[in-house]
């Protein structure tokens, strides 16, 4: 019975990683692999780790494992956010399909801050020379 | 089928699988904040095939590399981004 079970969250756990593996891999622009990638990874590695909780009897092993996921949930998402405004502000292109960059002159460049107010931010930039990508290569 | 093939032939060669396609992101990633989060899955990844590896092997000792691994994760990524953003202001 706990045997069924741990296969089961064993397989979603790596099915997961593998979807987030493939995502990274096919996605058109950065924003969107970053978006793919941090969920489904910390879901998986979460789920794998449950499962050493699970299988040893120890308890010094279940209580590394869950003190592991706690960080990752923590961290990740921390990272992520890190590294996404880093290459917003590194001018990385979007993917060319984007509809609406609503960041658009938000951020004050000067100061690295995030304006609610556009005027007090940069002022807007002409239209050619916003961040969406004009062909597919550019995000590839 | 036990536990412990079903480990050895299907989880751990998924899991090498991905490890593979996200190494193809590194190598390829046009900017260097793509290659930033491929080393960041390659690592998670790999907690994740420890993790694996501590369960057929019974070494339960392997975890606390995990442990290790998480940390340098994260502090390289926030390393990266902190510098990108800097060297982005010059």
């Amino acid at each position: 019975m706990s045997d069924i079970f741990i296969a089961i969250i064993s397989t979603i756990g790596a099915l997961s990683i593998f979807f987030a593996s493939l995502g990274i891999l096919r996605m058109p622009d950065f924003y969107l692999r970053l978006s793919v990638t941090v969920k489904a990874s910390t879901l998986g590695v979460g789920l794998l780790l449950l499962c050493a909780a699970i299988i040893f009897p120890d308890i010094s092993v279940t209580t590394k494992a869950i003190a592991i996921i706690f960080f990752l949930f923590i961290t990740s998402p921390i990272a992520a956010h890190m590294i996404g405004r880093a290459s917003y502000f590194s001018n990385t292109p979007l993917w060319k399909g984007t509809i609406i960059d609503e960041l658009e002159g938000m951020y004050n460049k000067e100061t690295h801050e995030l304006e609610s107010d556009p005027e007090k931010a940069d002022p807007p930039r002409a239209p050619e020379e916003d961040n969406i990508a004009d062909t597919e290569e550019e995000t590839k | 089928m036990t536990l412990e093939t079903y480990f050895d032939y299907v989880i751990l060669p998924i899991l090498t699988i991905s490890i593979i396609l996200v190494f193809v992101r590194l190598l390829k990633g046009p900017h260097v904040v793509d290659r930033v989060v491929a080393l960041d899955l390659i690592i998670t990844i790999g907690i994740g095939i420890i993790t694996v590896f501590t369960i057929r092997s019974n070494q339960k000792v392997l975890l606390d590399v995990a442990i290790i691994l998480a940390l340098i994760a994260f502090l390289g990524t926030i390393a990266f981004s902190y510098y990108i953003e800097k060297r982005n202001d010059e």
